[in-house]
């Protein structure tokens, strides 16, 4: 998972030192950190953005840990952006619940749907649909894509998924 | 001059193919010192039998005017045991429920001292072992290039010219059926149903498609593939398989869009993660394996000389000759 965070620091010595430590110290790798000197509060506070990659610890730990040390956490944006796969679905995805279908990977914790095309030629004739999914590492996203082939198992529709194509790169 | 005395048994498309190939390559032959003659034909309907050679383009007429190449009263079998020959080349039907007749013509010829060349796949995805095992018990040769691929040369590609590599995975196209319309599919934007019609029109698929939409051939082409190159030990029942039967053109559309089409595509691979796989697969459009019309193609990860790809005409009657003669020719050279 890539964590976005927006922080807003006192300016004083030591306080982005600080403000890195918790996220360092969950095992978290910090990706990048923008020190945004030039936009003040109006309260004269300066802005962080720091945005890491995160495979163990947990966030809601890190965010504590930062407002225990009286650090302003303003937002936080989560993304499973790390890998992602488009796969093919056909059969009655929308009268089969699609709703719990992607609910079932999104719920992970993992990986999400991150989209969704489809295309619905008439009623009772099956519909089509790409889906994207998005996970926080290759091993996440082989899981999502057995757990999307479950319950497309289920609901009769079926799942095209790509050939690998790794090894001729 | 080495005389080589063959029977060909089945005298359809591939069995026509094969005599008409002898035909044509008689001078061929004659440069390698093989002298190929024809024994003994059979077909549904009898079987025709000279010990000095049957005149095949008589044979082939004969076919085409009465339906049958019959001659004689003998049967098949009876040409097999009681004719005197080198070769047999089984070109009957493949049949999936139990591998007959094949697999009986198959057995008895190994029993009389015959060497086969099949493009019968039903014997070799039912009961693979236990033909080689007959084979061998009997020092006689078993060659199969024409059951995978057509012309497309996979298994000798394999076993002879990148001998010394392992080979990790196979993958491809494997009916050229189930390419044709899917490709027609996507390019046309046309429903399954209909493109089955034209395929059917024109002769690229069965009145029964079956065996070619539902995976099933495919099916046992990855069979052969992974019993002889892998040194699997697996058969029909072995295999997962999806077919073509519910591919709409609106996935073909989507996938499209993400820059893809959509293949059937056989898939080996050996090992801890090893699978056996007919499914319908998402492949790049400037991937290799991405090739349209009725051709076939395999993509073989190697160890040492890495991927190699081969593509060509997976089915047909002189294509399927040219996989049974390239066989015949081994055997003759000794060299399998």
């Amino acid at each position: 998972m890539i964590v976005s965070m927006d922080l807003e620091l006192k300016d004083v010595p030591g306080q982005l030192v600080r403000a890195l430590i918790p996220v360092s110290e969950s095992g978290a790798n910090i990706m990048s950190v923008i020190h945004h000197h030039d936009q003040r509060t109006p309260s004269g506070a300066i802005p962080v953005q720091v945005v890491f990659q995160l495979t163990s610890g947990q966030l809601d730990e890190i965010i504590d840990n930062l407002e225990d040390n009286e650090m302003r956490v303003v937002s936080v944006d989560k993304k499973y952006r790390l890998e992602s796969v488009t796969l093919i679905l056909i059969g009655h995805i929308v009268h089969s619940d699609m709703g719990d279908t992607i609910d079932q990977i999104d719920s992970t914790g993992f990986a999400e749907v991150v989209n969704v095309s489809i295309s619905m030629p008439g009623i009772d004739k099956p519909s089509s649909a790409s889906i994207v999914i998005s996970a926080s590492g290759k091993s996440e996203l082989i899981k999502a894509v057995g757990i999307l082939k479950r319950v497309a198992g289920q609901k009769d529709l079926l799942v095209i998924e790509p050939i690998q194509t790794d090894s001729l790169r | 001059m080495r005389t080589v005395r063959l029977s060909i048994m089945g005298f359809g498309a591939v069995g026509q193919g094969v005599a008409r190939a002898i035909l044509q390559k008689k001078d061929y032959l004659s440069t390698m010192d093989i002298e190929p003659i024809v024994v003994g034909i059979s077909d549904r309907g009898g079987a025709c039998v000279e010990a000095g050679g049957v005149d095949l383009e008589a044979a082939i007429e004969r076919k085409q005017k009465t339906g049958s190449v019959a001659a004689s009263d003998l049967t098949a079998l009876d040409v097999i045991k009681d004719i005197d020959h080198d070769i047999m080349v089984d070109a009957t039907p493949t049949n999936i429920e139990d591998g007959e007749p094949g697999y009986t013509y198959m057995l008895e010829a190994f029993r009389h001292g015959r060497h086969v060349v099949t493009s019968n796949k039903g014997p070799l995805a039912l009961k693979y072992s236990m033909l080689c095992d007959e084979a061998d018990k009997n020092g006689v040769k078993f060659r199969f290039e024409a059951t995978v691929g057509g012309a497309m040369p996979i298994l000798n590609l394999a076993q002879d010219a990148l001998a010394g590599n392992s080979v990790m995975s196979i993958e491809g196209i494997l009916n050229g059926t189930c390419n044709y319309i899917l490709s027609r599919m996507t390019e046309e934007g046309l429903s399954y149903k209909h493109v089955l019609g034209e395929a059917q029109e024109l002769g690229i698929a069965e009145t029964d498609p079956s065996y070619d939409v539902e995976g099933i051939d495919t099916a046992c082409k990855l069979v052969i593939l992974a019993n002889s190159i892998f040194g699997m030990d697996v058969t029909y029942d072995d295999v997962d398989i999806t077919g073509i039967t519910k591919i709409t053109p609106e996935s073909l559309s989507l996938a499209g869009a993400e820059g893809m089409v959509i293949k059937l595509i056989g898939e080996v691979r050996d090992g801890n993660d090893g699978i056996i796989r007919v499914a319908p697969k998402l492949v790049p459009k400037n991937h290799p394996l991405a090739v349209g019309g009725t051709l076939n193609v395999a993509l073989l990860r190697t160890d040492m000389a890495g991927p190699i790809c081969v593509k060509g005409k997976g089915a047909g009657s002189i294509e399927t000759a040219s996989a049974i003669l390239s066989d015949i020719i081994a055997i003759c050279k000794n060299r399998c």
